[in-house]
């Protein structure tokens, strides 16, 4: 394994992310509520750019004591980060798709050294092994 | 170790509706290397037509019609779906700017001397990896449900004019199949003659959202016709939240999820019911972007039933699921939650022969070529009959690579910086 500086932690809004790119690798390293998360830029669905997409929050539906609802909002906690392929969303701080817990994104290891965010990848310059579509499939 | 600077570090933009094609399948590109040796044909890539809609009107035969869709143009914002019949939902497919290439490919696209469409076009062929793209128009897909059949008419003649006359010729890559206007079954007749002879039409399409029963006997010419030249009928399904029954479902997903199979499903149980298969043998049917989970389930409900009450179909010489074997299926949009069930549907109707790859592209719910090549449970061949073979077959296309190498196209991408 290596470790690849990714820019100054002081650089990153919140939230915000940086999505670098380097041999075969795609990192997003995202920002959210002080922390830092980071993960391969690649859904677990179709392979699609998943980190690029837009971050949005999750959508709830209120449901009242009498299991009525009240309708839609957006959630005052949870933010999430949407492939731009097809739209499978990912919570930004779990990397899971909200109702298929197969369906996460890879994480990759991130420390904060002397100021600056610094992830840890493979040497090999191969690909990193990537969940494919028949993994979260519900027949394995 | 600690690498401050690696080699060819680049950062990546966030992907909006200003995103080049080429960067936002640019993972797809990747996965092409993995395929790189097969021929690869996509029978239903879509035409935003709309973005050139004053193009199209412009070609109405008829001067009234022109003239009426030309005038409802110049309305502020209207230039673009003048003489539609817009449909309820049809702004929510990019689920509100989570998918931007559905809300619009509003990329730069430098000016080479083709038009506009043939140029992205030919981006999201280098990126998919594909050496031949079937266009389909997009809005036009619920105009079967216009209230005014001889509007369907005459936008149905100007988009074929259009298509083949100022797109097809620019890129011997994309290839059409016309629009029938199928309220009016005298008028598809004439549309057959106008491009049957014309080599980058390699078919004929009918929109199937429409309440028109294809066994009623005014088809009959044109179905004759079509059998005659050899070339596959096609129906595109599409979505209607105005059917009665839809209107009980609250949420886009839950309405297109059905209407998009409902139309087949109609359409299908006509077809076979009223033994069209016997009296049109030669006719090749394809039945584009139902997905393929509906195809067993049908077969099984009309063999079980069909057998109880032979007396209602005296024409069908062998089971319903049998005729259904015998047509051919486009793949997108691929049901693969559950793998089992997804080989043993490609197993009840053949889709090693049968079925042919489709993106639908850009919309949605579109699938890469790696939704077929990463199937685990096909054949190398199977694999290859799938994204291009059976099609090469079916529409007589020439079985020649004639897309460029993925590195190349990578090389090429704009994007990164």
């Amino acid at each position: 394994m290596r470790e690849v500086n990714v820019g100054a932690a002081s650089d990153f809004a919140d939230p915000g992310r940086k999505i670098v790119g380097f041999e075969n690798f795609e990192v997003a390293v995202f920002k959210l509520g002080g922390e830092f998360f980071a993960y391969l830029n690649h859904c677990p669905h179709m392979g699609g750019p998943a980190c690029q997409g837009k971050m949005i929050a999750k959508v709830e539906e209120d449901i009242a004591a009498d299991r009525t609802s009240k309708g839609m909002n957006f959630s005052k906690s949870k933010l999430h980060v949407v492939c731009p392929w097809h739209g499978f969303e990912f919570d930004i701080r779990t990397g899971v798709h909200p109702g298929n817990p197969k369906a996460r994104l890879r994480k990759i290891k991130l420390a904060i050294a002397d100021g600056d965010v610094v992830i840890t990848v493979p040497d090999a310059r191969e690909p990193v092994p990537v969940m494919q579509e028949a993994d979260i499939s519900v027949s394995r | 170790m600690l690498e401050r600077t690696p080699p060819q570090f680049r950062e990546l933009q966030e992907i909006t509706m200003k995103t080049d094609t080429r960067d936002i399948l640019a993972h797809a590109t990747r996965q092409a290397e993995s395929h790189e040796d097969y021929f690869l044909v996509d029978i239903d890539a879509h035409v935003t037509e709309t973005s050139f809609w004053p193009e199209i009107l412009a070609m109405i035969d008829n001067d009234v019609i022109r003239h009426m869709g030309q005038m409802n143009a110049e309305r502020p914002g209207s230039a673009n779906i003048s003489l539609l019949n817009g449909q309820p939902g049809i702004l929510h497919q990019h689920a509100w700017g989570r998918i931007p290439h559905q809300q619009a490919l509003m990329e730069k696209v430098e000016k080479t001397g083709s038009h506009h469409f043939t140029e992205l076009a030919r981006r999201s062929m280098d990126a998919l990896g594909l050496d031949y793209q079937v266009v389909f128009p997009t809005p036009m897909l619920t105009l079967g449900m216009h209230p005014q059949d001889d509007i369907e008419v005459a936008l149905g003649a100007a988009y074929n004019k259009w298509l083949v006359e100022r797109i097809l010729p620019e890129d011997d890559r994309l290839k059409g199949m016309i629009y029938l206007p199928f309220n009016t079954p005298e008028a598809c007749v004439e549309e057959v003659k106008k491009y049957a002879h014309v080599d980058s039409i390699i078919g004929y399409s009918v929109c199937s959202t429409r309440n028109k029963a294809v066994h009623h006997n005014s088809y009959m010419k044109l179905y004759a016709m079509m059998e005659e030249t050899g070339k596959p009928f096609s129906l595109h399904s599409g979505f209607n939240w105005n059917d009665p029954s839809f209107l009980q479902l609250n949420r886009f997903i839950s309405m297109h999820a059905l209407s998009f199979v409902h139309y087949s499903l109609i359409h299908m149980t006509n077809w076979i019911i009223n033994g069209l298969p016997e009296r049109f043998p030669k006719l090749k049917l394809l039945w584009i972007e139902s997905g393929l989970a509906w195809i067993p389930y049908l077969m099984q409900r009309l063999d079980h039933e069909y057998q109880m009450r032979s007396c209602e179909a005296p024409l069908l010489k062998k089971l319903p699921s049998q005729y259904m074997a015998d047509m051919f299926y486009t793949s997108q949009p691929m049901e693969k939650t559950n793998l089992k069930l997804l080989q043993a549907t490609m197993e009840a109707f053949n889709a090693e022969t049968q079925l042919m790859y489709a993106s639908d592209w850009p919309h949605w719910d579109f699938d890469a070529p790696s939704s077929i090549s990463t199937l685990p449970f096909l054949s190398d061949q199977a694999k290859r009959n799938i994204l291009g073979l059976n099609a090469a077959r079916v529409f007589n296309l020439e079985v020649k690579r004639k897309r460029p190498k993925p590195s190349d196209v990578l090389a090429a991408r704009p994007g990164v910086s």
